[in-house]
């Protein structure tokens, strides 16, 4: 297979290209331009990056009316390739029926893949755009569900983005 | 009392290379990151200018490593001949016109060579020594291949390089680095001054391109080409050493775009200032400053090119400069001395 590729190599320069000079003022002349462009660097703890709406970041469940949409139906904790997800389900009086009495997903694990969101049926946990996460040690880097909770209204750009193209 | 001046001259000259080098690193860094779209070092000092003075802070601070089978000796003369180099170059070359001091005539070179350039195309031809010494005593297969790189590379533009200064000499009728000033700081036709770069311009290419050689920057940059060699004959130095291999590769910057503009950028002339009635001494330190001026644009010029021409091949390198170089430089001779006894 190897052999059977071409490389095309052009060889005969014109004369001015042989002569170098010209050349070199083409290429000074494209890098000098480059001088006045916009920078793209982001001047990070001053001037931080906001993600767009389709940025997978750390995986949040969606609160409304002050209490979370989960339903404890576990399919996030099946569907995780990493294991990072764990719930434990309990009954409530409320509509919904079943609620998660512990919801913890361990940071250190997750590889922020968007399966869970993918999979779930109430749409209850999401991907943020909260993308700083730093931990001094393994404990603090298992976030329950004081840390998870966000309520809908901050997140309703990943919430639009879901209805739009999911 | 001309010792002292003698003195007062060179800690000047030494002083303001190394501060040049500081502010020549961090405009490096700035100019390469302008190019490629980033911003670059700006949080140490005002617009990140303290950045180089830090980092030499880190350079000093570091463990000196030596290898293990390395030739110690030899390993630690290496960049000192490279770093005395780079500055007795800088002693022939004037940066100003003679000023008057106190009562006393001070000319604004430290060593008034009559064989100016000579001295300096010997001495920069010791700088070889000093990199493949510290090729060859690291013990390193990428330190010794980077030797033997710049020691070849040196060798066949120094040739070049030589010839194409031949033509400006014969201009010139002088080898003394001042007479070839004074003999540019007049004009052709009566408005276009008399540079070498406008009388010489073949010679101009070549000597840069040889110059860029000599210095061994990009786009000739290969003893130290880091993609290849690791860090060419510098790979086993660190610490203050490889510091002064840094410094003698930035002074070498500065006394060639010194050489440069002495040569073909009419050294410290001002053009058509001498219409303007001025007072001596403000028209010296003018002098000072427009040589300083022309200096900072070659050197600006060296950088532009490093970020914009990639690295030649070693056959390449070759080629350039035996084949094309060098006739190149031969041919200008002849030509001149054509043109020169023509004229005459």
């Amino acid at each position: 297979m190897a052999s059977s590729r071409q490389i095309i190599r052009k060889k005969d320069l014109g004369f001015w290209e042989k002569i170098y000079i010209p050349e070199i003022l083409r290429g000074l002349r494209i890098t000098l331009s480059h001088i006045f462009k916009k920078k793209s660097t982001y001047q990070y703890p001053d001037e931080r990056f906001k993600p767009p709406p389709s940025f997978r970041g750390r995986p949040v469940l969606v609160e409304e009316h002050g209490t979370e949409r989960c339903v404890a139906c576990g399919l996030c904790s099946r569907v995780c390739p990493a294991l990072a997800i764990e719930v434990q389900a309990s009954e409530t009086e409320l509509e919904k029926e079943r609620y998660p009495v512990k919801f913890e997903i361990n940071m250190v694990r997750c590889i922020f893949c968007g399966f869970c969101e993918e999979v779930c049926p109430e749409e209850a946990i999401i991907m943020s755009q909260e993308y700083e996460l730093v931990f001094n040690n393994q404990e603090e880097a298992v976030f329950g569900k004081d840390k998870l909770l966000i309520p809908a209204e901050q997140l309703h750009e990943r919430l639009e983005f879901l209805r739009q193209y999911r | 009392m001309t010792v002292l001046i003698d003195i007062i001259k060179i800690v000047f000259i030494i002083s303001s290379i190394l501060t040049t080098v500081v502010v020549l690193v961090w405009l490096e860094r700035r100019i390469s990151a302008f190019m490629q779209d980033r911003i670059g070092p700006n949080r140490v000092g005002p617009f990140g200018l303290l950045q180089t003075s830090a980092d030499v802070v880190k350079l000093l601070m570091k463990e000196d490593i030596v290898p293990k089978n390395a030739f110690k000796a030899i390993h630690d003369l290496a960049p000192i001949i490279s770093i005395g180099v780079a500055f007795s170059t800088f002693a022939v070359i004037p940066f100003g016109n003679t000023i008057e001091l106190f009562g006393e005539q001070v000319q604004l070179m430290i060593a008034d060579v009559n064989v100016g350039i000579l001295y300096i195309l010997a001495i920069t031809s010791l700088g070889v020594y000093g990199l493949t010494l510290a090729g060859w005593s690291s013990n390193n297969k990428y330190s010794l291949l980077g030797g033997l790189r710049s020691s070849a590379q040196m060798i066949s533009y120094e040739i070049s390089m030589g010839l194409s200064i031949i033509g400006v000499l014969m201009i010139a009728g002088t080898l003394r680095l001042d007479q070839i000033v004074l003999r540019q700081a007049s004009y052709i036709g009566g408005w276009l001054p008399a540079w070498n770069i406008f009388l010489q311009p073949v010679a101009f290419v070549t000597f840069v391109v040889a110059a860029f050689a000599e210095t061994n920057r990009l786009p000739f940059d290969l003893p130290e080409a880091e993609p290849e060699l690791v860090g060419g004959y510098h790979t086993e130095y660190s610490g203050l050493k490889f510091g002064l291999f840094f410094l003698a590769e930035y002074a070498n910057m500065i006394t060639s775009s010194a050489i440069i503009t002495t040569l073909f950028f009419g050294g410290w002339h001002f053009p058509y200032i001498d219409s303007v009635s001025i007072s001596p001494f403000l028209l010296s330190l003018l002098q000072v400053g427009t040589f300083c001026a022309k200096v900072t644009l070659v050197l600006v010029f060296f950088i532009v090119i490093r970020w914009t021409l990639p690295r030649f091949r070693y056959d390449q390198l070759m080629n350039l400069g035996w084949k094309v170089m060098l006739p190149l430089a031969l041919a200008n001779v002849l030509a001149t001395g054509f043109v020169i006894l023509l004229t005459q």
